[in-house]
Order: C-alpha cells, then sequence, then structure tokens
C-alpha cells in the first residue's frame, strides 16, 4: 500500500505514513484514523471515499490542524512540499491554511459570513497573509471569481451569500478557498448538497483547478462523483484504508470485498431489478394478506395545481397542471431538483394540502375537495415516509409508543392484538423486538427509516408516499433500504409514490417516471425509456448531469459467502463505537 | 449501523471498568443532591420552624442591635436586635407561599393563554397576541400596584398582583412553542395516519410544547420572590414585622453601610432556593427525556 515514487513519476507534494488520529482520553479514547497512508502529487486528484464515520473526514482535517483541541494525532510521516506538519503550532497553522492548503467545507451557507460580501471574504483571506494593497486585493477577488465561473463577477463580488444560489455560492467558497494560490486543495463534500447539474458546474471547476496543476483531495461518500476526477482512489471504513489504487483500476476491478459491496449499492439503471445490497432477500412472511392488484389505479391526480402567496405578497404557482395515476403494487417515480414542485405534490396527493385546482382521487373516490373528517378513517389507504424520521417521531416516545399510534383500535381492539401486530411490523421491516423500547434518538438513521417504513405499513395502506426517504442515509444502508422497499410491495402489493432528486434511484427503483422542473411535469412514462432516451431538454440535460459509475459485471462484484454475511452492515462496527 | 443482518454486538469489555461502587452512589449527581438538601430544609422551615430555630424571630433585643455575624448569631442582629437567622427561617413560610402561589397564578393564566392563542391562530391569535404585548408595556410592579391600590394590600393580593405580572413573558413563550411543535413533522405524520386534532394535541402539541417550560417555570419562583420583595418595599407587601424575605431584604436596605448582613443573607436564602429549585427542575427534565436532551 506505500508508494516510494509515484507511479507516473510526477513530482510528489504531499506524502502521509501511517497516520493515526484518535479523540479522547484514557478509557474514553477512541481512535478514529487507524495507520492510513497516502500520497499525493501536483494536478492529480487522491479520492478519499468512505461511508459517515470512515475516518475521511478527519484524515482531511489533518492536513490543515483543524482536528481539534481534545484529538492526538500520531504519524511516521506526514509532509507538505517537502516540510513536515508533524507537532506544528497553531500559529504555524493558521500560515498553512489558505497559502499552502486550501479548505472547501461541504456547506457553503454556514463556511461563509453571512454579513460579508463574498468579495470581502476572498479579500479577507489575502488580507490574512498580508497580500498586495487593498486595491489589487479587490481586483484579486474579481478575477478569482471569474476563473470559477461565477458570471458578472464585479456584481456578485458585491453580494451576501444569501443572495447567490447554492451553485454560485458553492463556487465562491472555492474561489476563496484558492485565493493564495495553494497549491494543495482539499473538498470534502463539495457537492453533496447540491442538485445534480449544479453538481456539475461545481466538479467542472473542481477538473479545472485540478488542470491547472493543483493537487486535489476530494472526500466523498459517492463513488460516482469521485469517478469523475479522481486519479487515485483510497476506500476506507473503520479509520483504515482498505484498498487504495488507481481510480480506473478499483472500480472497474475492486479487489477488497468491502469495495465491491459498496459499489454494488450505487442504485442506477443497471442495478433495476437486483439487489443492492450484500443481505440475502428475506424469506416472506406471508403475514398480512397481499391486496387485490385487479381493480382501478389507487391514486388518480387530474390537473393540479397550488400557488403559494411569497413573503413579496406574489403569488407563485408550486405545482402546475400536474395529473398522474398510480396502479396497484405499482411505483411511480417522481425525479426533480430542489424547488420542482415534488413534495408540494406528495402532500396534495396525502390531502395535507388542499389543491387550487384539480382533485385527486383515492381509491375511485373522491379524496380532496372533502372535509376532513369524510377523509380521516380512509388516511389509513395512504400513508407516508419522509426524508428525515427523526423528527417524524414524538421525542418523547418509544419504537413501540410510534408504532402502537399507527394501529386502528377498530381493526384491533384487544392490546393484544394489537402488541402481536407491532411486532409483526417489527418484523416485516427487519427489526426485533429488542427495539420497542428504544426510542429514535437511540437508533442508527437506517433504524430509524425502518421504524418510519413499518409505521407507514401499521394501518396496512394500499399506497406510501415515499418522500426522499433514503436521500440522508450511506449507499450501503440506502441500498438495505431500497432492497427492504422492493421486498415490501413483492410481498404486500403495496404502491409507492417515491420522491427523489436522485435519477439513479428513480431508475432503480420505479416503473414509470415523472419529471418535474418548476412544478410543471416535462416528462413522463416509463422509467426505461423516459431515463434512457430522454425526450425533453430538460430531462437530457438532468441525465447527462448525473456521474455515473461504469458498474462492473455482476460476477467482478460477487461476495464470498463469509463477506456477505459480514458485510450485511458493512458499518456496524463504526456505529457501535460511535 | 447494527441492523437485522449484523452480529450481535460484543460483550462490553470487563476489563475497562472502575470499582464497582453501588448503583446508586455511581449515579449519585452532587449538584442535585445538594440541591434536595437545600430544598428539603427550606420545606422543613415552612413546616416547622422552630425546629431550626430556637429563637424567635420577633424577639427584640435592644443591647444587641447589628450585631455582625458571630457564633451568637450566625446570620447576626437587625437593628431591633432580632435574629435574623431566626427570621430568615420563620420567613421562608410566606415567602415561599409568595413564590410558589404566584408562579402557579402565572402558570395557570400563561398556559390558557398561551395554547389557545397557539392552536387558534387568525383572530383570536391576533388578539391575545395583542393583549400580551399591551400587559408587556406594563412594568410589573406598575400591575402590581394598581391590584394592591384597588384590592388594599395583603398575601392573596400580592400572589395575585404578581402571578398576573410576571403571565404575559411565559404565555409568549408558550404560544412559541404551541406554533413549533404544531408545525414539526410529528405532528404531520398523525395528521396524515387519520387522527383526530383532539387527539393530535393531546397526546403530542401539548406535552411537547409544555416540556422545555419546567425549567422556566422553577426560575420563576425565584423570579415571584423578588417581584414580592419589591412590593414590599413600597409598603404594598406584607407588613413590617413580618420576616418574609423580601420585607427583610427592604428593611435591611437603611442600614447598608453599617450592616452588610442585613442584605446579603435573605438575598442569599432567596437566591439558594431558586438555585436549587432550577437545578432539581432541570434534572426532572433530564429524567422525564430519557437521559437525552435534544
Amino acid at each position: 500500500m506505500r508508494f516510494d515514487q509515484e507511479p507516473d513519476g510526477t513530482r510528489e507534494l504531499l506524502r502521509v505514513e501511517n497516520l493515526n488520529v484518535g479523540f479522547g482520553e484514557g478509557r474514553h479514547a477512541r481512535p478514529v484514523v487507524k495507520g492510513v497512508s497516502f500520497s499525493l502529487s501536483a494536478g492529480r486528484c487522491l479520492a478519499i471515499v468512505g461511508e459517515s464515520g470512515s475516518g475521511k473526514s478527519v484524515t482531511a482535517r489533518t492536513l490543515v490542524g483543524l482536528t481539534g483541541g481534545r484529538s492526538h494525532v500520531q504519524a511516521d510521516r506526514l509532509e507538505l512540499g517537502g516540510r513536515s506538519l508533524i507537532g506544528l503550532r497553531d500559529r504555524q497553522w493558521r500560515g498553512i491554511r489558505g497559502s499552502q492548503v486550501g479548505f472547501i467545507l461541504q456547506d457553503a451557507l454556514v463556511s461563509l459570513d453571512q454579513l460579508r460580501p463574498v468579495g470581502k471574504e476572498i479579500e479577507e483571506a489575502l488580507r490574512l497573509h498580508r497580500w498586495g494593497t487593498s486595491r489589487t486585493r479587490r481586483q484579486r477577488a474579481v478575477e478569482l471569481l471569474e476563473m470559477v465561473g461565477v458570471p458578472e463577477p464585479e456584481v456578485r463580488a458585491r453580494q451576501r451569500p444569501g443572495e447567490l444560489s447554492g451553485g454560485l455560492r458553492q463556487r465562491a467558497l472555492i474561489a476563496s478557498a484558492l485565493a493564495l494560490d495553494p497549491p494543495l486543495v482539499i473538498a470534502d463534500e463539495p457537492t453533496t448538497a447540491l442538485d445534480v447539474t449544479i453538481q456539475a458546474q461545481v466538479l467542472d471547476q473542481l477538473e479545472a483547478t485540478k488542470r491547472r496543476g493543483k493537487a486535489l483531495i476530494l472526500i466523498s461518500h459517492d463513488l460516482a462523483v469521485v469517478s469523475r476526477l479522481a486519479d487515485t482512489v483510497a476506500v476506507m471504513n473503520d479509520g483504515r484504508i482498505l484498498e487504495y489504487g488507481r481510480a480506473s483500476e478499483l472500480f472497474a476491478a475492486p479487489k477488497h470485498e468491502y469495495t465491491k459491496a459498496l459499489i454494488g449499492a450505487i442504485p442506477s439503471a443497471e442495478s433495476r431489478g437486483a439487489r443492492l445490497s450484500p443481505a440475502p432477500r428475506r424469506v416472506a412472511l406471508g403475514l398480512p394478506p397481499r391486496r387485490e392488484t385487479a381493480g382501478g389505479p389507487v391514486l388518480e391526480a387530474e390537473g393540479l395545481i397550488k400557488r403559494f402567496r411569497g413573503p413579496d405578497g406574489i403569488h407563485r404557482t408550486v405545482v402546475d397542471e400536474v395529473s398522474f395515476t398510480l396502479g396497484q403494487g405499482e411505483t411511480l417515480g417522481i425525479v426533480g431538483e430542489s424547488g420542482s414542485g415534488k413534495t408540494t405534490t406528495a402532500r396534495l396527493a396525502l390531502a395535507l394540502a388542499e389543491p387550487d385546482e384539480g382533485a385527486v382521487r383515492l381509491a375511485g373516490q373522491p379524496w380532496t375537495g372533502i372535509s376532513e373528517k369524510q377523509r380521516r378513517e380512509r388516511r389509513r389507504q395512504i400513508t407516508v415516509v419522509y426524508q428525515d424520521p427523526l423528527s417524524s417521531f414524538d421525542p418523547r416516545w418509544s419504537v413501540g409508543q410510534v408504532l402502537l399510534d399507527s394501529l386502528s383500535p377498530t381493526e384491533h381492539p384487544s392490546a393484544a392484538a394489537r402488541k402481536k401486530r407491532v411486532l409483526e411490523l417489527l418484523e416485516l421491516v427487519g427489526l426485533q423486538e429488542e427495539h420497542l423500547t428504544r426510542r429514535p434518538l437511540q437508533l442508527s438513521g437506517g433504524q430509524r427509516q425502518r421504524v418510519a417504513i413499518a409505521r407507514a405499513l401499521g394501518p396496512a395502506p394500499r399506497a406510501i408516499v415515499c418522500d426522499e426517504p433514503v436521500s440522508a442515509l450511506d449507499v450501503s444502508i440506502q441500498a438495505q433500504v431500497l432492497d427492504l422497499l422492493a421486498d415490501l410491495q413483492a410481498e404486500l402489493g403495496v404502491s409507492y409514490l417515491f420522491i427523489s432528486h436522485d435519477l439513479g434511484v428513480i431508475h432503480h427503483i420505479s416503473d414509470r417516471v415523472l419529471v418535474m422542473s418548476e412544478g410543471r411535469v416535462v416528462e413522463h412514462g416509463f422509467s426505461e425509456e423516459v431515463l434512457t432516451r430522454p425526450r425533453h431538454p430538460y430531462t437530457q440535460r438532468l441525465v447527462a448531469s448525473l456521474p455515473t459509475l461504469e458498474r462492473p459485471t455482476p460476477d467482478v462484484l460477487a461476495l464470498t459467502p463469509e463477506s456477505r454475511r459480514s458485510l450485511g452492515a458493512p458499518r456496524a462496527r463504526a456505529v457501535q463505537a460511535a | 449501523m447494527s441492523s437485522v443482518f449484523s452480529a450481535p454486538s460484543a460483550a462490553p469489555p470487563l476489563a475497562g471498568r472502575p470499582i464497582s461502587l453501588p448503583r446508586w452512589l455511581r449515579e449519585l449527581r452532587p449538584g442535585v443532591t445538594l440541591a434536595s438538601f437545600v430544598i428539603a430544609f427550606f420545606l422543613l422551615a415552612v413546616i416547622a420552624p422552630s425546629l431550626l430555630a430556637s429563637r424567635s424571630p420577633y424577639a427584640v433585643d435592644l443591647a444587641n442591635t447589628l450585631r455582625a455575624p458571630s457564633i451568637h448569631h450566625i446570620f447576626g442582629t437587625d437593628e431591633s436586635g432580632r435574629d435574623l437567622y431566626s427570621r430568615v427561617v420563620y420567613g421562608a413560610r410566606e415567602s415561599l407561599l409568595i413564590g410558589l402561589g404566584a408562579t402557579g397564578v402565572s402558570i395557570a393564566i400563561s398556559i390558557v393563554l398561551g395554547v389557545t392563542a397557539g392552536l387558534s391562530g387568525g383572530i383570536l391569535d391576533g388578539a391575545i397576541s395583542r393583549g400580551i404585548e399591551v400587559m408587556f408595556s406594563f412594568p410589573v410592579l406598575l400591575l402590581g400596584l394598581l391590584f394592591v391600590a384597588v384590592f388594599g394590600p395583603s398575601i392573596t393580593t400580592e400572589i395575585i398582583a404578581v402571578g398576573i405580572g410576571t403571565a404575559p413573558g411565559y404565555a409568549r413563550m408558550i404560544r412559541g412553542q404551541v406554533l413549533a411543535v404544531r408545525g414539526s413533522g410529528y405532528v404531520e405524520a398523525g395528521r396524515a395516519l387519520g387522527h383526530r386534532h383532539r387527539r393530535i394535541v393531546r397526546r403530542h402539541i401539548f406535552p411537547n410544547a409544555m416540556r422545555p417550560l419546567v425549567v422556566i417555570f422553577t426560575l420563576g419562583v425565584g423570579q415571584s420572590i423578588v417581584w414580592a420583595s419589591g412590593l414590599a418595599f413600597l409598603g404594598l407587601g406584607v407588613a413590617p414585622p413580618s420576616p418574609e424575605w423580601g420585607a427583610l431584604l427592604n428593611a435591611g436596605r437603611n442600614f447598608v453601610t453599617q450592616a452588610w448582613w442585613l442584605e446579603v443573607m435573605p438575598g442569599l436564602a432567596i437566591v439558594l432556593f431558586a438555585l436549587s429549585l432550577t437545578t432539581i427542575g432541570r434534572s426532572i427534565q433530564q429524567k422525564l427525556e430519557g437521559g437525552l436532551a435534544r
């Protein structure tokens, strides 16, 4: 795993050997990074890939001395441009940050000063390192903004972060990281919160940075994003680098079982119908009766229009002429970028908001335009799973209480029947009885989403509205949840209205798809057709922006039986430690 | 991420454990314990002050006026030679009655107003909110004055006056809490499950909106005592010979340059009591939330 000389003979800029980082003292000491080694040359990109808790961000922060006061950093070698970074004082680190290493954080909205124009922010970075005069600094700030592709840089330099769009903000952050022309740039999840088209623009900028001869360290959980930029890849899990090598080789023929599982977990067009997680298909329980698949559609929406009054008093049409039908046992995906009206459409489908025009019918009966009292009993036919399960649970309640709450007292009159049903629900989503008394806060993200799914199944609904149900999850957990949803549909014949911004997820799970943009449905049809041969320019742009990873053949990704078992939940150890 | 598919977790290592103390001793927190003792002391002072102080709080001893704290008079004596320690102990009954009573009145008023405003929205919410703002523009003391002027000075009047005076602040806080909880994901999830509005209010909105207020109310008790002392200072509270803490503070004000203890000791009693109540309130809150404050 050590390269004494860079394989392509380029000039080596950074060398890290046997890096160990731990937090806490004595009995509470917790190693986070364990014996990590890598090197990087100018004009190259190293991607550190891993799931949350893998230690990838801590590794990156070590290179700018930002691991915090309670951390212990040890390394055999930690050299940047021939200078050792071991045991530097705070003042020395400040000299390195910005001038030697530029650091780009995930969320530009919190990393930039809200009250300061972005131009001033960049000037400040220059001033701290005593660069130029105030006039040349102002010029430089505008140049930098122009360099990272910000249109009208003179105007933008005078705007505050809140006045800029997410993409412009992230580019302004990149500009400030590049201000002093540092030879090494570290980007920690630079595109995670961004829409796919914006993400493509930001990745373009990072690629340009690399072409200008900077060394780039890209930290990401997204293998597809990484595959676009990286020359070398380090796959991290539980503080260790499991696999390290050339990107092309690693993606085409992953050697480590964990890497294989990680690549296999990415939902995409090719993964349709296949399982994403290493865990086997669960044995069918055959408990609740499968719903009749015959009959009309479960949900019909006809010409839905919803307007909201903005703070400026102007009415904005958020959902504009949206129509769809959802058949029994079918998955209808709604894909679009933020602000496209997906979530409002979901709320209209759930009759949590009334459309201004148009109507929704549930199981052939009117669902909008009736009183809440008439709706109440029928609400059990359509339930919901949210993106953030934690906020959808009463913080005082245990898992058992949450699930009990979802049951109808008429369908389960006795306490014993209710208890039996709750256990049944837990088993359906793959949780155990021991989870009953836990609070959602004590569960992992994947377990919380399982509880949310169990609650949605509680009333034995015909349809479940899934609003970005896997967007906040790590890729291996996302894979498990998507597999679970597929299993449940096969067993129970439940329909999904599945909302996501992630084309890969939509392509993997949906039978049919609606593509939404600015409140309108720009294209709809079978997923295969719409997403592989998009006709509308917006869909074409969306599909083109999506970074894709060439999925190796199934036999390359095949796992040994042992690792299948141990990788059923690749993060098991990390969470117990947390 | 221990999921269904993960192997059972290993047993916790035994080697790292410290010497095993009894469970109750390990979980004992010094702050809470100390606070409990303070509260117990004051409760005993309310129930049976003669057990804690042997001297009478009213016995005048003109030979020993304005004595500094000593072994004979641990809190010192006042201008009439009365033992200050006895007066503080005997004053606990009236002071705590005023503090708890006024907070109780305040809670009752503010919950009704705050929850109604938060749940109703529209015109009713507007009316209550404006009303609260009008109340805010009156100083608590002025409102108390008005009340005492109409009904005459007595403990009851004082309790009601301070209770009404401090209610608007709490009412606004409760309204904000109710609004926040009403817009939360779990309330919408309850609606989506087809629960009645009444059930959602009872099971989600009310308890969650009240949760953060436990601590604030315990703080309010101390604050109420301070407000009541302000009224006493204006001659509108409890009558002078009474050893109520507020009255003690105000009586001592005239001698503050010669006898600091007349201010410090009753003040200390108020602070100590309020602090202990807050500490216990916070620990109760943590217990209610299962040790997981969000």
